[in-house]
């Protein structure tokens, strides 16, 4: 499947209501005006992005990531069931996570993101459920970044002692005895 | 039923903990693993990592992209230079750089070379995780010819460092052609020789068939890569699907097996050793004239945005993910390591089994500790 | 040439001369313990030498070579070593029992020495239940592994010494049975009388088939008996480290790691007794010659010895049950079938006499 018609398919899964409510309102020439509609406002609650990567990138809300990875994954034309990466990373103001799936059917990728503007208890929704792969990593992205995990089945620290103070790979931790700051 | 309740009871069997790890000839390394034993069955398998964590991650965001590369074969010491290629890849991608041919296929070669250097090592460890303790030499005879061969021409044996963003460190030395042959031809000899001294043998087959059976949609689900996934069927080379540097220009066969089994990932690594040779074989008479380098900036800055790489190591695929704003150094670097994704199968295969099968398992899942813990 | 090689009549009677009879046949009884604990400590650490250098030559390497004459003092530099080094120990383990372990192999080992009959006269003690006392004694050594792994106070250490106990009990029926079955052919159990015997033809020939799978699974139960090589589950370090001696260091180590030696070296040696004719030269070249016999026995031996270390660098680590598989299965079901063929040949006089 081509990027294109993955988003294509991806988008009608999560409709935007307000986007709904806009075009029942207007109601002459729905398919003239459709571009300008997607303009300012996106027909999906997902965000579509290729720029500065070779793949298809989606933003989605954390409380509809479980429901798009589930259905990234067992729908038959996308199929996306191996999830080979799965990166925190600290973007500043957010924390969030993104996930670099293929498919084993017909090899193409996706790249799902998730982010939370909330720092002192960032939660997301786990996909251990989907793809056990994930045990592992989430286990690194917490024990890392701080990330919580909802239906997590082992959630604890993976590399650092439970005692460890801080997240060290976020973008404000300190450690002024074992990190060189130029 | 009160009685056969006690009666039971007190013929329960007690399960205990025991620490493997990470002081242990059989986890190579520094893991630990907290097994929950019953009797001499494993009910659980708990890795603990982090014994030799140095947060490579968190160093490369204030590194330049040259300095990543010699982070990098600090992870998979038994592969260095496909994890330097892969950072110089992704670094050219960015760039958009034209790298000379000669330079894809010497890194080609190398990287097969350095796949044949692992998997001997590999072999040699399998052979003594199962008890057979001669095999080890027989594999570090055969390796250390590659090793001397790297030497010659990187001036390191093991941490290479010889790929830089934009080609090579230098060319390579006049010798290496005719050493290379050379290896070739010895080593063909040797492969049926460790057929016959392990592959053959009826206990090492006793010991290996059935043994942690890995199935197909497990593989998947568990994210394994490299000669693990493609014992349990998963076709994912990615040389095949996603060919790097001069892998679009050769011919080899993907080694699948089917099983799944111990066995069947034993056997993999040893059908690799061949298609390795091949491709060197094919690559080793037609080096092109030409640089070994393209000139980059001295302070290599990445455009905006995110880069992803796969390449085929030994172990399996490793990913280099770069977040990039633009700067000299990367926003977020991310390293997916094969070795983390085929350790989290391990209590799957190794549950039911015995503290024996664990050691066989563990050993074809072919576990580089640095690489896992980063 | 004339060497009297009967040391026990020789020191009797060097003894009575000078002391009351009783009191002498202490001091002989001593004295003659004292030149075997000499002889076969060191015989030990030459076989551990020779372990090396096969080894060494199997896995293409020299081996050691430095110490003395092609690395012949080496083992002996290496005990000095042990011998010197600290003892160490688990902070809660059996201290009693974790002392005494190491005694009970080594002198289980050094016990059956003393009826391997080397010449007619090179043999310390003759009794009439020659191979029973070799088997029973030679079985003790297990209950020394058994306290040591359970003393120690070290999971691992537990578990290699359970698995000594369920491998060596099993086996022990097969190292037994497949005696009995030669013990058919001889009608006694005096190892004196079975070399006696040999005279006319070793007993793997007499015994023909039968005789030589009773061979070879003599060789097999007694490598497992041994815990070497592919039998190596009590120690079987790529799984449990050290297995049962973990916590062992030192002199207490030496002990165990000697005795492993020793015990190969019995069992090579009581399969040349029954099979091989013992010290009889082959068709009786060097019959006028007495004292060659330790040559020819030693010849044998090492031979026999050299298979099993050739066993040992080539072949994997069976699995715990799939060790006991073998032997419940396959070896003992095996034995007592060939028992039974034996009984025929020795009742039908199948024997084939030189």
């Amino acid at each position: 499947m081509t990027n294109e018609a993955l988003q294509i398919l991806i988008s009608e899964w999560f409709p935007n209501p307000e986007f709904e409510i806009k075009s029942e309102s207007v109601d002459i020439d729905r398919e003239e005006k459709e571009s300008e509609i997607e303009e300012s406002v996106n027909p999906s609650l997902l965000e579509f992005t290729e720029e500065g990567s070779q793949f298809l990138n989606v933003l989605v809300k954390p409380e509809n990531l479980h429901e798009l990875m589930n259905k990234l994954k067992i729908n038959s034309e996308t199929s996306l069931d191996y999830l080979f990466c799965l990166t925190g990373v600290d973007w500043g103001a957010e924390l969030g996570i993104v996930y670099h799936l293929e498919s084993t059917k017909h090899r193409h990728n996706i790249v799902v993101k998730v982010k939370t503007k909330d720092r002192d208890n960032p939660t997301f929704d786990s996909v251990c459920d989907l793809w056990r792969t994930a045990e592992f990593h989430e286990r690194e992205v917490f024990d890392f970044f701080g990330i919580n995990f909802n239906n997590h089945p082992n959630l604890k620290r993976l590399f650092l002692t439970p005692e460890w103070d801080g997240f060290p790979l976020r973008k404000d931790y300190v450690d002024e005895i074992n990190m060189v700051i130029k | 039923m009160q009685e056969t309740a006690t009666l039971n009871n007190s013929f329960k069997s007690e399960e205990y903990f025991i620490n493997m790890g990470p002081q242990h000839p059989a986890t190579h390394g520094v893991l630990r693993l907290l097994l929950t034993i019953d009797g001499e069955i494993i009910k659980k398998v708990e890795p603990d990592l982090g014994y030799i964590h140095r947060s490579i991650e968190k160093m490369c965001e204030r590194d330049s992209y040259q300095q990543i590369v010699h982070l990098t074969d600090r992870m998979d010491y038994l592969s260095s230079h496909i994890n330097n290629e892969a950072v110089c890849l992704t670094v050219e991608n960015a760039l958009e750089l034209e790298i000379p041919d000669r330079v894809k296929v010497i890194r080609t070669i190398i990287g097969e070379l350095t796949r044949i250097a692992s998997h001997c090592l590999w072999w040699g460890v399998m052979g003594m995780d199962v008890g057979a303790l001669t095999t080890y030499f027989y594999g570090f005879r055969d390796r250390e010819m590659i090793n001397d061969i790297f030497e010659e021409t990187c001036g390191a044996r093991l941490t290479m460092n010889y790929n830089v963003p934009g080609g090579l460190m230098w060319d390579i030395h006049p010798n290496f052609i005719k050493r290379v042959k050379e290896f070739i031809v010895h080593f063909k000899t040797k492969i049926p020789e460790y057929d016959k001294l392990l592959t053959g043998n009826v206990i090492f087959q006793k010991r290996t068939k059935g043994v942690g059976v890995l199935s197909k949609e497990d593989a998947i689900s568990f994210g394994v890569s490299g000669p693990v996934a493609r014992g349990s069927g998963y076709s994912c080379d990615v040389r095949k699907y996603h060919p790097y540097s001069a892998l679009d220009k050769v011919t080899f066969n993907e080694v699948l097996e089917t099983d799944g089994d111990t066995f069947a990932r034993y056997n993999v690594r040893i059908k690799e050793l061949w298609e390795s040779l091949s491709i060197i074989e094919q690559l080793i008479d037609n080096i092109p004239e030409g640089e070994h380098r393209v000139k980059t900036n001295a302070v290599i800055k990445l455009p905006k945005g995110e880069f992803y790489q796969k390449v085929e190591t030994a172990r399996g695929e490793l990913g280099v993910y770069i977040i990039s704003t633009g700067t000299k150094n990367p926003y977020r670097m991310k390293f997916r390591s094969p070795g983390f994704s085929n350790l989290s199968a391990l209590n799957h295969m190794a549950v039911g089994g015995k503290i024996g099968d664990l050691v066989a398992t563990m050993a074809t899942l072919d576990l580089v500790i640095p690489d896992i813990d980063r | 040439m004339q060497i009297s090689l009967n040391i026990t009549e020789t020191i009797q009677e060097c003894l009575v001369s000078m002391m009351s009879e009783s009191a002498a046949g202490y001091i002989a009884m001593v004295i003659i313990a004292l030149i075997y604990l000499g002889i076969f400590s060191v015989a030990g650490l030459f076989l551990v030498l020779l372990e090396r250098r096969v080894a060494a030559w199997f896995q293409l390497r020299i081996g050691p070579n430095r110490v003395g004459f092609q690395g012949l003092l080496q083992t002996m530099a290496d005990a000095l070593k042990l011998v010197s080094k600290e003892l160490t120990g688990t902070d809660r383990a059996d201290k009693f029992l974790y002392n005494l372990a190491p005694y009970f192999v080594i002198i289980s080992a050094l016990m059956a020495l003393g009826l391997i009959p080397f010449t007619k006269e090179f043999q310390a003690f003759d009794i009439n239940i020659g191979i029973f006392f070799l088997i029973a004694v030679s079985s003790i050594g297990v209950i020394g592994i058994l306290l040591g792994g359970w003393a120690s106070n070290n999971k691992f250490a537990l578990i290699g010494a359970m698995r000594s106990g369920v491998q060596t009990i099993s086996y022990e029926l097969s190292v037994g049975l497949s005696l009995l079955t030669m013990i058919l052919l001889t009608g006694s159990l005096q190892l004196s009388e079975i070399v006696e015997l040999q005279k006319s033809g070793w007993l793997i020939v007499q015994g023909h088939i039968p005789a030589i799978i009773a061979f070879m699974i003599y060789m097999i139960a007694g490598t497992a008996e041994t815990n070497r090589a592919p039998f190596d589950m009590v120690e079987a370090e790529s799984e449990l480290g050290a297995g049962f001696h973990t916590e062992y260091s030192g002199m207490k180590f030496a002990y165990f790691f000697l005795a492993e030696f020793i015990n190969m070296f019995l069992i090579a040696a009581i399969a040349t007794t029954v099979f091989f004719g013992a010290w009889l030269s082959p068709f009786g070249i060097t019959e006028s010659i007495p004292w060659l016999g330790v040559l020819w026995f030693l010849v044998k031996t090492l031979l026999l010895v050299f298979l099993m270390m050739w066993f040992r660098w080539t072949f994997p680590r069976l699995r715990v049950d799939q060790l006991l598989t073998l032997e419940w299965k396959y070896l003992l079901p095996i034995n007592l079938v060939n028992i039974v063929v034996m009984a025929f040949i020795v009742w039908q006089n199948l024997i084939i006499l030189i």
